[in-house]
């Protein structure tokens, strides 16, 4: 059987035409998808969690849930973290869930795209999708990021090489690098603009200043590509990890967003992130439209809260303030600072996750799940913000995320 | 159920001050005779109303949600915690999903329309209506810059416009037309503006004018419950009266609805000489037919704004210098967010006020202009009580106008108004005229059939503003959901459909496929966003 326009639960891109085939539930053949995707739907079936373990003792799934809501119930200051890797519903009740625990919630962009949100609650942000690019843009400028081994479909399907009602091919269009080293990404461009290491925030406040007329100081290859971008018809701004986690951090992502803002003096001009999970643009907006706030939030005074820094998860582990810990289609353990992951592995920790990870070796509690996506349906939101419902292409007995998360707040209320 | 002893009215239904027993069964109001639970609510001294049905409010989706994202000071100021009934959440202009929905039924509303969903954001419009409790509610679909709309207008291609928009109507799960700036947002798409009903939009050959009438017409022929749903062009500028006026006058005769009509209803030539419209556009209003309106009354203090009015948010962040979101959306449609704040003492913000009632009180039919603040664009919806105070008190009009700028009493003629809405009047820009303007047959009165959707109030002459803001009693689908202004009960609403049903032709699918980026087979909202839906039948 052939599952068309199914809709890839790896990165950002969200790409929603892939082809899969499924021959006895297994799937057996994956079309149109770049080879991580291949890789993620023909390998989800490999390196599982068996069964769900209490203390690496196999139990039946109703034991642990019992057991994480008794953790969960009887800690002071739960931190429930992950989200970003599955599906909005159950985002929605992992939210619910923090609610009633008083507990903290954070999602993985505070070890990513954070500093771009603090960037918008500054300066605002002037976006666009990504069929206003491949429709119109004349200008792509790709800033600390490189989709050609990140976002492997971004330049195809998006940005640089399709047709668009107003741009016909790559000709039409003008693609510039910025980066601190030269990338696969750089290949692609027509410009490549190499910039010292955490020289970000100068270059982009030069470049604002020179906009208004000030920038002097300004590398005559960035002002001859700030001229261009005043002159072009519709230019795009995307930009990664290089700016939102390089030294500035926020006030990095902060100047591209005045820099693209104050070029509308001059032209249509967008910016939009390089969003890393399939649905971390989801649980920012799941967590806005129920908390206001889009990650590091905390329930403890019976509403939400947030403080990025106070109750961003790493930050909360570092100071070891959490008792207890559900990490919810997340692996902190493996790419969090040491002294953030050690305190997880010091407290009782719960894991929901498809597979076995390094979080989940050290979990007190571990439950599997069906691999949102693959094995289960929900919602996921693109990097520019679509929605897209995301397919079930094979069956599992394993419940999904919204239905353990489901169980644990029947029982927390119970 | 039986509301006892009430003092009832129901302008729908003729009741005007009379003491009328209510009686509902399984959620709709029924004939004594088929009444089978007993239970009572004593009313003896208590006002009831129909429930309160919002024609235009910013509630769900994209916009409202980059604006709460944006918008942390906002949040920090005004929170809500949980109870037993209740889940928490913040305010202040943007409040999160389950807190619009307890402050809509505290106040005694049961109905809210989102009033601009994006088609390709849809199914995050219908997201956040899962976590609005209480209320019933649907959302308009923004099509006045929709690509096919202006192919087909361009192209003179009438049925094969009706037959999209019955499609997307479809595919979005939307319940009305909604155009906002028609052609101005997709000449934004390039910087640019309209500023005419016949200036050509961007790389297309047609104009506001032609998008507005191709629209009006298909929505008439296929008899969708509500009319258009028009943001006029030159929302926010000087002298907007103009194209405001022109707008209505051309439709006709047509159906349209005219949104948030205080901010289209500016005279003078700039900012130095602005004044009010107001009276005008009253007087076109009384003059026109099927033709209605909301305010969009501004409250003063804080705002967000937010609408798919790309280029006049760029406008407003040059001119308040606060900060500017925006989001195009491919083939159709885009929006900006910007907070604001009105001023008593500026001398726009103060006039803005004025127009609002000015309107309100000029136009003689109330089931032609109803109450909106355009939430959040012109103060959040829970002010509303504020408005319905000044409405039906002139006192109370002249002590405020003796607080905000003082040329106010010079280019309005708000201060000469004598008019006083009576409960009646209230009932109907509040209640029976909007739900008629939407077609929405079980809502809007108490009549047998009806929907057991009823607020009941202690209402005291002197205190009007604190008489509607908490209702003694909310009830929704014969439920008690609300007692002495607090959420008593976990109930959930229905959302609100249509059931056109059209296909795409394999020419609309290429196109679809070539210049979209998501598939057409992943574009249609799925019923698993709909778990409690209403169909209504379009004839």
């Amino acid at each position: 059987m052939i599952h068309e326009d199914v809709v890839c639960p790896f990165c950002g891109c969200l790409c929603d035409d892939i082809a899969v085939t499924t021959e006895d539930n297994m799937i057996t053949d994956v079309k149109n998808g770049c080879a991580i995707s291949k890789s993620k739907f023909m390998n989800h079936h490999l390196n599982l969690l068996e069964s769900a373990l209490v203390d690496n003792m196999k139990v039946s799934l109703d034991e642990a849930v019992g057991r994480a809501v008794e953790i969960l119930t009887n800690a002071d200051n739960p931190l429930i973290y992950g989200l970003s890797s599955t599906e909005c519903e159950a985002q929605r009740h992992a939210i619910h869930l923090a609610e009633l625990l008083g507990a903290t919630i954070d999602q993985t962009a505070s070890v990513c795209h954070g500093p771009t949100i603090l960037g918008t609650q500054d300066a605002g942000c002037v976006k666009c999708t990504l069929g206003e690019v491949k429709n119109r843009a004349d200008l792509i400028i790709y800033w600390g990021c490189n989709p050609a081994e990140a976002h492997i479909r971004h330049f195809r399907r998006y940005s640089v090489f399709p047709e668009g009602l107003f741009r016909k091919s790559k000709k039409e269009r003008e693609v510039v690098v910025v980066d601190v080293r030269n990338t696969a990404s750089a290949r692609i461009a027509t410009t490549f603009l190499q910039i010292a290491p955490g020289t970000d925030f100068e270059t982009i406040s030069l470049m604002r200043a020179y906009l208004k007329g000030k920038g002097d100081a300004l590398p005559d290859e960035f002002k001859n590509l700030v001229e261009r971008m005043k002159r072009c018809e519709f230019g795009i701004m995307f930009f990664g990890l290089g700016l939102t986690m390089s030294r500035g951090k926020h006030l990095n992502v902060d100047a591209a967003l005045r820099l693209v803002r104050d070029l509308n003096e001059y032209t249509k001009f967008s910016i939009t992130p390089m969003r890393g999970h399939y649905n971390v643009a989801g649980a920012g907006s799941t967590m806005a439209w129920i908390t206001g706030y889009p990650f590091a939030v905390n329930f403890s005074m019976g509403y939400p809260v947030s403080n990025p820094g106070e109750f961003s998860a790493v930050d909360v582990l570092a100071r070891k303030e959490c008792d207890a810990a559900l990490i919810i289609a997340s692996d902190p353990v493996a790419n969090f600072p040491a002294e953030s992951w050690k305190h997880l592995a010091d407290i009782p920790t719960i894991v929901m996750d498809p597979k076995v990870s390094l979080t989940s070796r050290i979990a007190k509690v571990s439950i599997p799940v069906a691999t949102a996506g693959i094995e289960a349906e929900g919602t996921a939101y693109r990097m520019d913000g679509i929605p897209l419902r995301l397919k079930k292409v094979v069956d599992t007995t394993r419940l999904s995320d919204a239905a353990v998360l489901s169980r644990m707040i029947e029982k927390v209320r119970a | 159920m039986i509301i006892k002893n009430g003092t009832v009215y129901d302008p729908a239904n003729n009741i005007n001050g009379e003491k009328v027993d209510i009686f509902i069964e399984k959620g709709k109001i029924v004939d004594e005779s088929e009444l089978r639970d007993k239970k009572e609510i004593e009313a003896s001294g208590l006002v009831v109303l129909p429930g309160g049905v919002e024609i235009h409010t910013h509630i769900a989706g994209s916009k409202v949600n980059i604006a709460r994202i944006m918008r942390p000071e906002d949040h920090r100021k005004d929170v809500v915690r949980k109870t037993p009934y209740q889940r928490s959440g913040t305010g202040y202009t943007v409040p999160t999903t389950f807190t619009i929905g307890y402050r809509y039924a505290e106040m005694g509303y049961t109905t809210v329309w989102e009033a601009a969903a994006p088609p390709l954001g849809a199914r995050h419009s219908h997201e956040e209506l899962l976590d609005i409790p209480i209320v019933d509610k649907g959302i308009f679909t923004l099509m006045g810059s929709n690509y096919f709309v202006l192919k087909y207008t361009e192209e003179g291609e009438f049925e094969k416009l009706k037959n999209f928009v019955a499609w997307l109507l479809h595919a979005t799960k939307g319940y009305a037309v909604k155009i906002v700036n028609p052609g101005g947002v997709e000449s934004w798409k390039w910087g640019k503006n309209v500023s005419s009903l016949d200036d050509t939009v961007q790389n297309f050959n047609v104009t506001p004018r032609e998008i507005l009438k191709n629209l009006a017409r298909a929505a008439d022929e296929l008899h969708l419950p509500h009319s258009i749903h028009v943001h006029c062009n030159n929302l926010g500028s000087p002298g907007n009266y103009a194209i405001t006026r022109e707008t209505i006058e051309m439709l006709s005769p047509y159906r349209r609805h005219i949104t948030h009509i205080q901010f289209n209803s500016y005279a003078g030539e700039d900012w130095g000489t602005f004044t009010s419209g107001g009276s005008d556009i009253a007087a076109t209003l009384n003059k026109s037919k099927n033709v209605t309106c909301d305010v969009g009354q501004v409250i003063f203090g804080d705002a967000t704004t937010m609408t798919a009015d790309g280029p006049w948010q760029h406008t407003l962040f040059k001119l308040s210098g606060n900060k500017w979101a925006n989001s195009d959306v491919e083939m159709e449609t885009g929006a900006g967010i910007v907070p604001y704040r009105f001023k008593k003492k500026n001398v726009v913000n103060a006039i803005q006020w004025s127009i609002g009632l000015e309107v309100l009180l000029l136009t003689e039919d109330p089931y032609k202009v109803f109450l909106t603040t355009d939430h959040p664009n012109a103060g959040p919806f829970y002010h509303y009580p504020q408005v319905m105070e000044l409405l039906m008190s002139r006192k109370k009009r002249e002590e405020m106008l003796e607080t905000v700028h003082p040329l106010v009493k010079e280019r309005s003629v708000l201060p000469s108004i004598e008019r006083e809405y009576s409960l009646s009047d209230l009932a109907v820009v509040t209640r029976a005229g909007t739900a008629r303007a939407l077609g929405m047959t079980a809502k809007g009165h108490l009549g047998v059939g009806a929907d057991a959707d009823i607020s009941i109030y202690r209402f005291d002459e002197e205190q009007i503003q604190k008489s509607f803001q908490k209702a003694a009693y909310t009830i929704k689908d014969g439920v008690i959901v609300v007692k002495d202004g607090t959420v008593v009960a976990d109930h959930m609403g229905k959302t609100y459909v249509l059931d056109v049903k059209a296909d795409l032709s394999e020419e609309e699918r290429q196109i679809f496929s070539k210049y979209y980026t998501v598939q057409v087979s992943n574009y249609p909202v799925e019923e698993a966003y709909l778990p409690q839906k209403e169909v209504v039948t379009c004839r």
